[in-house]
């Protein structure tokens, strides 16, 4: 099931996300867009890089993954967590993941770990 | 505490940065001509990160010469050439010199260089950057491995108040807060109502309360720099009247100072701006000329010697 588990997944979440496996998925909280998708992989919001058109600095073809993400968190009905955690901070990315299954990463909470250093930064108390 | 930082923290005067000119084979000689001229005018100057992914030296290297000749660097973190081991490194490399302010970035991709078959990193981006280094401001590595005693360090950022998606740069900014960015380098903005708009939510956020917003300014010698910015630099838009006002003019240079003067006078008046960012692509008098006329009064030599001297840091 661990090997096959995968290629499940990606059958399911590359034609339709482009899904990169990175193996730890956040598409929910980036307005159901792939931020892997971004050629800068960027996982907290669009670069100062946004043309005029609103398409991307280095694919100018390309709409911006991060302004079509912001559109979809604000017009489609998403859960309302799910909205609110578009401003969230979100961790590097863990590099051992790639490839795997995130629902595994899911359901184990493995996609949930982050570095000591990371953790022990608190939100209020950087002085 | 950085010079910078007590300005932030504890006063309510105008700040004023600069960007420091990129070094590339001209050595100390260049470092030395450029300290002398922005020495007395600027609060902290950059030490830029390959700007444009262009390759030149270090912002570690350029941070530390710039201290030695009595500047106070702001040293650019970018995220597009190095992992998060390598930034580490810089940073901590950095601080063991002394250099006190850092800014995170993302940075320009590398298609925008001149080396564009260059594998791009972004291991990081640029909140997380941020909190990398508020990391190790605590003391920690990203391990959780002790940094003791913990480095000193006032940790800035960017934004663009002008790309889309507009309303929610602020939003952005306050996520950079957050992760621990004290102060804000704005991009170059050429449209007043979006630098207005940007400002007043930063400030109904409350968010200007706590961190120093600087927008940028630049110095051009005419409309064929704002023709590049706007035809070739990503993120920057220059509105047609912007360009015709000073194309159609009949002393172009003098009319390219008078709408830059323009655009300073109009961001500092805006309330939650505690500052200015000066890009200088003319290197002519009108540096002089525009701090005059925005009320700047020059710094005596010998005390931003004293107040920076790299000596100082290391005895």
């Amino acid at each position: 099931m661990p090997k096959l588990l995968p290629l499940i997944e990606h059958a399911v979440k590359g034609p339709v996300w482009n899904c990169q496996m990175c193996g730890q998925c956040v598409l929910h909280s980036t307005g159901m867009t792939c931020p892997m998708n971004c050629p800068k992989t960027l996982r907290n919001g669009p670069c100062g890089g946004v043309r005029e058109n609103g398409h991307c600095e280095v694919k100018p073809e390309m709409k911006c993954v991060w302004l079509k993400g912001y559109e979809r968190a604000e017009s489609w009905p998403l859960p309302k967590i799910w909205q609110e955690e578009f401003n969230h901070l979100r961790p590097p990315v863990d590099n051992r993941l790639k490839g795997g299954s995130s629902w595994i990463n899911f359901f184990t909470k493995r996609d949930r770990w982050v570095p000591k250093g990371w953790a022990n930064v608190s939100n209020e108390d950087h002085h | 505490m950085s010079r910078l930082e007590e300005l932030v923290t504890k006063t309510n005067e105008t700040i004023f940065t600069a960007e420091f000119p990129v070094i590339d084979g001209e050595g100390m000689a260049k470092v030395e001509k450029y300290a002398k001229r922005l020495s007395p005018w600027f609060d902290g100057v950059n030490a830029t990160d390959n700007t444009a992914a262009h390759a030149h030296a270090s912002n570690v290297a350029s941070a530390i010469a710039m201290k030695m000749h009595g500047l106070e660097p702001i040293m650019q973190v970018v995220c597009r050439d190095k992992n998060r081991l390598a930034q580490q490194a810089d940073v901590v490399g950095a601080t063991l010199h002394g250099v006190e302010n850092f800014v995170a970035l993302t940075g320009d991709d590398v298609t925008a260089g001149d080396e564009t078959e260059t594998r791009r990193v972004f291991d990081l981006d640029g909140p997380q950057l941020i909190r990398l280094m508020t990391s190790i401001k605590n003391g920690q590595y990203l391990s959780g491995r002790k940094i003791e005693p913990a480095p000193k360090m006032f940790i800035g950022a960017v934004e663009n108040p002008s790309a889309p998606p507009f309303e929610y740069r602020a939003q952005r900014v306050a996520k950079k807060v957050a992760a621990g960015a004290k102060f804000f380098q704005l991009q170059i903005c050429y449209h007043k109502d979006r630098l207005e708009k940007f400002m007043e939510t930063l400030n109904t956020l409350g968010l200007t309360k706590s961190v120093a917003i600087i927008p940028t300014i630049v110095l051009i010698s005419g409309p064929r720099a704002l023709n590049f910015m706007n035809a070739s630099v990503p993120g920057i838009d220059v509105p047609e009247d912007v360009i015709k006002e000073v194309e159609t003019a009949s002393d172009k240079k003098e009319a390219a100072y008078l709408q830059t003067l323009d655009f300073a006078r109009h961001a500092l008046s805006l309330p939650g701006v505690r500052g200015l960012h000066v890009t200088d692509f003319r290197h002519d008098e009108t540096l002089e000329r525009l701090m005059s006329d925005l009320g700047r009064k020059a710094r005596p030599e010998n005390t931003t010697k004293e107040e920076n001297a790299y000596t100082s840091t290391v005895s």
